[in-house]
């Protein structure tokens, strides 16, 4: 990576040149060999033959193998209760207990203001007709974090201290967080079956990296001087980690758990899947029985939720550091008072229900005015009457672009594609990341997935470079406009705290079941990070440096194309690379709704037991094919902004 | 170290604030919760509380079609209202469905297609399920196109003659050959066998649900566009949209035996129920209902349209079927 960043087109022909230069030689052998050694029939079926076995054995030895029965039922039985005594005390709390709780919590963390912010989302869940759901998604993401944060926070620690640890720690971690979601969810069930222990399980994996890094990267920031001094003064090890680092690190540290309670949540409602309850549920439900009404009440809930969980732990950490800085609190002393006072409430609120009769534990049936009948009554008169406009946009995109570039990797010999893979991994990165790429492509005719393979690998593409020309366009708008950039700015960061499953529903109401819809989807999910990054790649250009532009009678055209966009090309690239990535997480989802390829193998594989190898099979096809696509794109600046910027702690 | 002790402190007191509420409600509430809840928060917070004296809770898998969902809504509306029994209804895939017998998350399967295969593992082997009689209605899975294709293309209902209209069916989703559009992923399907073994130039392509096959089939309609689809009945959309079944060699028994080998027509299936055994045997009056329990295709057809067409809740389409037929469902009850 050194190389590229320190050369550019000095000691070989320009990347852009090679790569054309692989495209073109790519395109030629293409006509000459179109339909000779492909894979059409997917490849041998040896990989998922024996992980069909492994899951029938798996599922024969259940209550009998010492490996269930001392290991992983016993973990499933650890868990469950866990997540149904939060969910319990939800349902004891009953509606008025929850809100008041999260408007307490809210006030004595975070301020009136996220008080008011956490009571108008709470009421909101009951309004929209889903308390129960809500509650639901939030207890399953409660334990994730809970579980998340014991495992993280201490391994966090040790990386801190530790540089061979953490150089063990980081590929995994790394590893982790680029498997679209879907991914793991095969081989959980495997082990423990579905359920809601299976889900906190599978969030945990997904939500676990970011306090781990956080809390790593905080304990190194602390200065080594600081560590020596007290560590010279007679500290032991765990009290300098107890009373230096972690106290100054803390800010850091929970910022780490914001972004795995965001992480959570958004893997919390995919492990719907594998029939954990809430509202990921209902939107699958919804998705299944094509009621975009009911799913966009479902979404809008998950969106508040975010809002909500995101901006209160966002402010609570303001707030420590705040009190950090100054020294003291600026309201010690009436603190005691005010928790005492909220405690009070939430005891009554709680109560209440208990001691009259007018007050239900459940949302009061009145006061429930879902948007539903609303959404459908819209997404009928499109259908009704922008149905020729949105077939037609489908099917000129299908056509034009997703068709042909799937017949070009389905058609083009699998060596080709191969060859090709390794050509590029090596003219953007270098031999081993060419290497590790093209070993990744080798791995899905290993499983008898190439065609499935391909078709994912076709609309992720599409996705990514559609994705990439919206954040490029308003990437650079918002990079030299201030005001647009503060004005779409809690928009990108809503946006991104989405899961991407909530994406799928207007894709679906406007274009139906279909791989463009998915592709949609994976434009919507993808663009907040993509545009952010760009953003930041325009203003890090260096103000003297485009005055110079100005200076010497550029116009804003020439600055934008021949100053601020080549000089923020790392960050281009990188904005590419996360651009596939969530174009791929999505794409993969959308196999719910007709998007076809691995996401639909992977749906497969839960819906027939005997499709259970090939489900499998194609959860390892897609952690493949994201490493393999992560590799390629990665090329300069990745590293260079630290490991967040996956989750975009920009 | 002053800052530690503040932070300390207010950490504390919030802590405090939790589980004090905490203790407040659970100390409050425990008498209640064995009361009124009785086993185990086992569902969802959203599943409905009821009065579960003499019942106690049933787990109904829910299957992901309208019908089925018609045939939980009659079963969950007189459990909880007749039977004072918790209904818990689980919206889980068919094989799903089973593998619910063992974990203890279903009790009850109240629309089953078949299904030998898993009959065999979890009846015969493992003995979690057992089977509760059949439901009343006849299933019929196949292949149809809209009825003005029939009348338009007198010989497009031959198998036979299918590769000769292939390029009128193709789409953008079927890479240049025709398509046949199938339903939800989890749903009884032999289709690519089919498509492959009887030499057709068509290509499955998932929908994804009954409501993507029902829209397809609706704009097709509508709209004289050509479709081949995979159908079935019970289906309450068939009062609605006429089809036209395409005849596949016909069924012989046994011919279904080898998954990838399948070249002949679905059987026709009798939709049975199947239920847990810990279920079965522990005597609740919700066995009962299940196992009387009867509707034929019209009826559930009926209820169906009552959730699908007029847009009515499960329960305000049980309630209207309910009412209006009584002598249907009484005999169902448990007697004494």
């Amino acid at each position: 990576m050194t190389v590229l960043v320190a050369a550019p087109g000095l000691r070989r022909p320009s990347r852009g040149v090679l790569v054309g230069a692989v495209l073109a030689a790519w395109l030629l052998l293409f006509v000459a060999l179109r339909g000779q050694f492909t894979l059409s029939a997917g490849g041998p079926t040896v990989v998922p033959t024996w992980l069909q076995h492994l899951k029938d054995g798996a599922d024969g030895q259940r209550n009998t193998s010492p490996l269930f029965l001392y290991g992983f039922n016993e973990i499933r039985v650890a868990i469950d209760p866990l997540f149904t005594n939060v969910q319990g005390f939800f349902l004891r709390l009953g509606w008025l207990g929850c809100t008041v709780l999260a408007a307490a919590l809210g006030l004595v963390f975070a301020g009136w203001r996220m008080m008011l912010l956490a009571l108008a989302g709470f009421l909101a869940f009951g309004v929209l007709g889903l308390f129960g759901e809500s509650m639901d998604t939030l207890a399953l993401t409660l334990t994730s974090v809970l579980i998340a944060l014991v495992i993280g926070i201490p391994l966090g620690i040790v990386a801190g201290n530790s540089d061979r640890f953490q150089q063990v720690l980081t590929p995994v971690l790394d590893l982790m967080q680029i498997l679209p979601t879907f991914a793991y969810l095969p081989l959980i069930t495997l082990c423990f079956l579905i359920g809601p222990a299976s889900a906190v399980i599978a969030t945990v994996i997904y939500a676990a990296p970011p306090v781990i890094r956080l809390t790593s990267a905080g304990i190194r920031n602390v200065a080594p001087a600081t560590t020596e001094a007290s560590r010279s003064l007679g500290a032991t090890r765990w009290q300098t980690v107890r009373h230096v680092q972690l106290p100054m690190a803390k800010r850091t540290i929970v910022l780490g758990i914001n972004q795995t309670m965001m992480a959570a949540l958004s893997m919390a409602t995919i492990t719907a899947l594998i029939d954990a309850p809430g509202l990921g549920k209902t939107v699958l439900k919804a998705l299944s029985r094509e009621d975009v009404g009911a799913a966009f009440d479902a979404g809008l809930c998950i969106v508040i939720l975010a809002v909500v969980l995101d901006r209160v732990t966002t402010a609570a950490s303001q707030r420590a550091a705040d009190i950090g800085r100054s020294g003291r609190a600026t309201s010690v002393t009436a603190r005691p008072a005010i928790a005492l006072l909220a405690l009070v409430a939430v005891v009554v609120a709680a109560q209440l229900p208990r001691l009259t009769a007018r007050v239900s534990l459940l949302f009061p049936d009145g006061w429930v005015h879902p948007i539903r009948p609303a959404v459908n009554t819209a997404s009928r008169w499109i259908e009704l009457h922008l149905f020729s406009t949105t077939e037609a946009i489908k099917n000129g995109v299908t056509y034009r672009l997703i068709n042909p570039l799937q017949t070009l990797l389905g058609d083009s010999p699998w060596w080709l594609l191969v060859l090709v893979v390794a050509a590029l991994g090596y003219v953007l990165s270098g031999v081993r990341i060419a290497l590790a790429a093209a070993g990744c492509l080798v791995g899905l005719p290993l499983l008898g997935l190439w065609p499935s393979g391909m078709i994912t690998l076709a609309s992720t593409l599409v996705g990514a470079v559609s994705a990439m020309v919206i954040g490029v366009v308003v990437g650079v708008w918002t990079g030299r406009n201030d005001l647009a950039d503060r004005i779409l700015r809690p928009f990108l960061d809503a946006g991104q705290t989405m899961p991407a499953f909530v994406y799928l529903i207007p894709g679906l109401a406007l274009f139906g079941a279909t791989r463009f819809t998915g592709i949609v989807a994976g434009v919507i999910y993808a663009s907040p990070v993509v545009i952010k990054v760009v953003n930041e790649g325009i203003r890090d250009v260096s103000p003297s440096t485009i005055e110079a532009a100005v200076a010497s009678g550029s116009t804003p055209w020439q600055v934008i194309t021949k100053v601020q966009l080549p000089m923020a090309r790392p960050h281009l690239l990188l904005a590419f690379n996360q651009g596939v990535i969530y174009v791929l997480a999505a794409v993969i989802v959308a196999g719910l709704v007709g998007g076809g390829g691995l996401g639909l193998d992977v749906i497969n594989g839960f819906s027939q037991v005997s499709l259970a190898g090939t489900g499998l099979a194609a959860g390892i096809g897609i952690v493949l094919l994201g490493i393999m696509l992560d590799r390629i794109t990665q090329g300069a600046g990745r590293r260079r902004a630290g490991s967040d910027v996956a989750l975009g702690a920009h | 170290m002053a800052i530690t002790r503040v932070n300390a402190r207010r950490l504390t007191g919030t802590l405090a604030l939790v589980l004090a509420s905490a203790a407040a409600l659970a100390g409050c509430g425990a008498a209640k919760v064995d009361t009124a809840g009785g086993s185990s928060p086992a569902g969802s917070a959203s599943a409905a509380a009821g009065s579960a004296a003499a019942c106690g809770t049933v787990n109904i898998a829910v299957n992901p079609w309208v019908g089925y969902q018609a045939d939980a809504a009659v079963v969950a509306y007189l459990a909880k209202n007749k039977l004072g029994c918790t209904v818990v209804k689980k919206d889980l895939k068919e094989e799903v469905s089973w593998q619910g017998f063992e974990t203890g998350q279903v009790d009850a399967v109240l629309e089953n297609w078949g299904h030998d295969d898993l009959k065999k593992t979890y009846i015969t082997d493992k003995k979690v399920a057992v089977e509760a009689g059949p439901m009343g209605a006849m299933g019929i899975i196949g292949w149809y196109v809209p009825q003005w294709m029939a009348d338009k293309y007198p010989d497009i209902t031959d198998y036979k003659n299918l590769n000769k209209y292939a390029s009128i069916f193709k789409t953008s989703e079927s890479g240049g050959v025709g398509q046949l559009l199938d339903g939800d992923p989890s749903y009884v399907t032999n289709d690519a066998a089919l498509v492959k073994n009887l030499n057709l130039n068509y290509k499955v392509v998932v929908g994804g649900s009954e409501a993507a096959l029902i829209k397809s089939l609706q704009t097709a309609t509508d709209q004289k566009k050509p479709l081949l689809f995979y159908f079935y009945e019970p289906q309450f959309a068939l009062s609605k949209l006429k089809i036209a079944r395409v005849s596949l060699p016909p069924y012989t028994a046994g011919c279904d035996a080898v998954p990838a080998k399948i070249a002949c027509d679905y059987p026709p299936y009798v939709l049975d129920k199947v239920v847990s055994t810990k279920f079965a045997n522990s005597g609740s009056r919700a066995y009962q209902l299940i196992k009387n329990y009867r509707l034929t295709n019209d009826q559930q057809n009926l209820i169906a349209s009552y959730i699908a067409e007029q847009n009515m809740s499960d329960d305000e389409a049980a309630k209207k079927w309910v009412d209006a037929n009584p002598d249907v469902w009484k005999s169902w009850l448990p007697t004494g």
